[in-house]
């Protein structure tokens, strides 16, 4: 317990004597954990909805208006049973009617309708939005002059939302690159701000270091106290990173969060601000002993 | 960390072929800087436990290597270099604090921490190994008494004279009452009566049963002191003899002998509160 006091005590001596350079790396480290902060919960978002996106993705099989009930209830088995399909379900005629008055604004219009025209259909879901052409292929393989053709005799036309979906897979994909990369760029930076912290200190107190090792600290002793002040230096970052984090989102989002669904809907469900805090605070910790402990290793020769 | 499991100084040196076993042991050793500077050649010594010995030689000569290969700052080119029976090259890195703890080391420039006090800058020497605060407690106004400084304990270095860091130094290399005190040169940034206080307190804690090892320039004071001196010449050992029959006397006769030799008075003195031992 002392020889846990004593580390402590020395990592905040260092940190005292060492402010100049300390608060530079701290000022980084809370800007890296600040644009984490806002990035973590942009990017659940938009993976949010670009999985709503996903969610929509589907291939319809219109059938014609003949087939009997065997004939559908045997098509619905032979869809089930291809691969990638994650669900099947009939649409019929009347179904496919009651959807259609009730995208329309003014349902009288059907009423001009003697007979129902819309053909009755099966939904299918791929298990995954980048299976769509493929179970599309499946559904029409080529046959025997090469063009598609449906798998079945009673099926009219098979039709999908990948035009739709592509663009927005390509634009998701992308964000997602850019985020990542600034993150990866601003953890860079913090990690080596903080082993040049560590660095000044150890220039700083290489008297000391040499005094340890004159009267035989082991290495571990002599590192303990450059390694905690790193963790400190990160820890205070993210403190003053979650803090800023927190007022934004006291003054800014809640507010808003009250008028508009979008934000509400977001910052109820998906990633909550405790989450939020604690995966910022950890992160904010590890860079930190990750800058130290690689400055430690480079240039703390014990 | 705190599993670490401390060893008494007896426990570390504990001699591996019988109790006369010498301390210190170099066999044929040399020493060749990379660039090719040969600092030490086909050096030998051994130094038996509790013996009091100067190792003398100009600048240069391959002292400080010396002391650099005994507390393994250095590794030998050839030969080996033995403390308590031990080679202290097959010493695994690890081992290498552990060696340490079991020499104590004073320096020319005194190696104290400018910004702790003098009862800091010894407890420091404790708290590195992981004594509790007991033994802190303890060991350090009494190592501080030994040296003469009680009277200085919440003083910073900055505020001391010459010899009295050097003293604070000798504190804290002997705190932990390693069996084997090395010091390089301890009298070198002090005037003569001040040296002689120096000289004196290392007598005082060889004759506790520490061996001492002082390295020096300074020939004329050595051969006074009447002790074994080794003497190196650009890296050999040109001179190897014991200083005749001084060895039973007692720390004040020693001063007092030391004064009369260097013709400096009594009044010159600097130890504090000084009981013999």
């Amino acid at each position: 317990m002392g020889r846990i006091g004593f580390f402590i005590k020395e990592g905040f001596r260092a940190l005292r004597r060492n402010a100049a350079p300390s608060v530079a790396a701290t000022v980084t480290t809370a800007i890296t954990i600040l644009v984490l902060g806002v990035l973590l919960p942009v990017f659940f978002f938009t993976q949010r909805t670009s999985e709503g996106v996903r969610e929509q993705l589907a291939v319809k099989v219109f059938l014609y208006d003949d087939a009997t009930k065997q004939e559908i209830g045997a098509l619905r088995q032979r869809i089930r049973g291809l691969e990638h399909v994650r669900s099947v379900a009939f649409v019929s005629k009347a179904e496919a009617l009651e959807i259609l008055k009730d995208r329309l604004k003014d349902p009288g219009v059907l009423r001009e309708l003697n007979t129902n025209p819309l053909p009755a259909s099966f939904t299918v879901k791929p298990d995954d939005a980048a299976n769509l052409t493929a179970v599309r292929r499946e559904l029409t393989p080529p046959g025997p002059d090469g063009r598609p053709k449906p798998i079945s005799g009673i099926v009219q036309n098979v039709v999908d939302a990948q035009e739709t979906a592509n663009p927005i897979e390509e634009v998701t994909s992308k964000l997602k690159i850019v985020l990542i990369l600034l993150t990866v760029l601003l953890v860079i930076a913090s990690v080596l701000l903080i082993g040049n912290t560590i660095r000044l200190s150890i220039y700083a107190r290489r008297r000391e270091v040499e005094v340890m090792r004159l009267v035989g600290a082991t290495r571990w002793f002599v590192r303990w106290p450059f390694m905690i002040e790193g963790v400190l230096v990160g820890i205070m970052g993210g403190a003053v990173a979650i803090l800023l984090l927190w007022l934004g989102k006291l003054i800014v989002v809640d507010p808003l969060a009250d008028s508009f669904t979008l934000i509400k809907a977001q910052t109820d469900t998906d990633l909550a601000f405790p989450v939020l805090v604690a995966v910022l605070a950890a992160s904010s910790t590890l860079v930190s002993a990750i800058g130290s402990g690689f400055t430690l290793r480079r240039f703390l020769r014990v | 960390m705190s599993r670490l499991r401390r060893k008494t100084p007896a426990d570390e040196l504990r001699p591996r072929r019988g109790p006369d076993s010498p301390i210190v042991e170099l066999h044929d050793v040399t020493k060749v800087y990379p660039g090719g500077h040969v600092a030490l050649e086909r050096v030998s010594m051994a130094i038996s436990r509790g013996e009091f010995v100067f190792l003398v030689g100009p600048t240069g000569c391959g002292k400080s290597t010396l002391i650099k290969l005994l507390i393994r700052d250095l590794d030998p080119t050839e030969g080996a270099v033995m403390i308590a029976g031990r080679d202290v090259a097959k010493l695994p890195d690890k081992k290498i604090p552990h060696l340490r703890r079991n020499i104590g080391t004073v320096f020319q420039d005194f190696k104290l921490l400018a910004n702790r006090t003098v009862y800091d800058n010894v407890a420091y020497a404790l708290q590195v190994i992981g004594a509790s605060r007991a033994e802190i407690r303890e060991k350090v106004p009494e190592t501080l008494r030994l040296v003469g400084l009680q009277s200085k304990v919440h003083s910073y270095p900055d505020q001391l004279s010459g010899g009295e860091q050097q003293r604070v130094s000798i504190a804290r290399a002997f705190v932990n009452h390693p069996p084997l005190l090395l010091a390089d040169e301890p009298s070198g940034n002090l005037d003569p009566v001040t040296s002689i206080g120096i000289m004196q307190l290392l007598y005082r804690i060889n004759r506790t049963g520490t061996t001492v090892l002082v390295v020096t320039h300074d020939r004329e004071m050595v051969d006074k002191m009447r002790r074994r001196v080794i003497e190196l010449y650009e890296g050999r050992v040109v001179r190897d003899e014991v200083g005749g029959g001084y060895t039973e006397e007692s720390t004040t006769e020693f001063g007092m002998r030391m004064r009369a030799e260097m013709g400096v008075g009594v009044e010159g003195h600097t130890n504090g509160g000084v009981d013999d031992f």
